[in-house]
């Protein structure tokens, strides 16, 4: 079975957010997904991207968020990856309610909204190294019906 | 479809009825709208309606949250009304539900607070 396979990539600006998960979204139409399956989905890429926007880049518009998605299977791989700072504590990151920007009424939900949506959760960063997050959803086999 | 934010005053209780998408980008705006307007008009209480929201992340909790915190140091109360089930489990997890007031109707949540 051939995998099918997307890529994006956009400036980092807070108008964008709305672009990448319907873009994702979009993608993943063809499969017969269940209205809170791709709610998930649009959820989470709306939390991965937000934070390379403001963590990974803190605001500047002329960097770029980049987005794979892909579908194997019963299986759906997001990617959402920035060249931006990096996360120096991974662990605290990780954490509810955790967040470095309280004044920015950030609610240090993101990654636990991720973990919740999606099966796993995979962060790899470093200072000065950018951040990739790669997210995996199953979803059950007979609804995908699409791949030849 | 970005956020269409709708503010009405009734017997110095705010209602903020949000239709469309509350995300990083549009909570910002919202705050812009509403911060000052907590401090600088007579407002004792805000109704959050949120009948029309179809889409909200974690954004939107931190700007709810930071309202409420707002209405909190004047001694007021913040309900919550009429949140599809997607926005409810966001709720949920972070915890909103603990210290929030809600119910189901606007009707419901200007009763709570003795508005006739």
């Amino acid at each position: 079975m051939t995998a099918n396979y997307m890529e994006i990539r956009f400036a980092a600006l807070s108008e964008n957010e709305s672009f990448a998960r319907v873009a994702v979204a979009a993608f993943l139409a063809h499969l017969d997904l269940t209205v809170e399956e791709m709610e998930e989905i649009k959820t989470v890429v709306s939390e991965a991207v937000t934070n390379a926007i403001i963590h990974g880049y803190e605001q500047e518009p002329q960097q770029q968020v980049y987005i794979s998605t892909s579908i194997e299977g019963d299986r759906i791989e997001i990617i959402v990856e920035d060249k931006g700072i990096g996360i120096a504590n991974l662990d605290e990151a990780r954490q509810p309610l955790f967040t470095t920007k309280p004044e920015m009424e950030r609610s240090g939900m993101g990654f636990t909204i991720m973990e919740n949506f999606m099966d796993a959760v995979e962060v790899t960063t470093g200072v000065g190294q950018g951040t990739r997050i790669r997210m995996i959803k199953k979803v059950s086999p007979n609804k995908i019906y699409s791949q030849g | 479809m970005s956020l269409h934010i709708d503010l009405s005053l009734k017997d110095h209780v705010l209602i903020v009825r949000l239709q469309g998408e509350l995300d990083h980008h549009t909570s910002d705006e919202l705050r812009r709208k509403v911060e000052n307007l907590i401090d600088e008009k007579d407002i004792t209480h805000i109704v959050m309606s949120l009948k029309d929201l179809n889409f909200m992340d974690s954004s939107g909790i931190g700007v709810i949250l930071g309202r409420y915190k707002q209405i909190s140091q004047k001694n007021g109360e913040m309900v919550v009304c009429s949140v599809n089930p997607m926005i409810r489990r966001l709720f949920e997890l972070s915890g909103l539900f603990k210290i929030l007031k809600y119910k189901e109707s606007e009707q419901e949540a200007l009763d709570m607070l003795g508005v006739a």
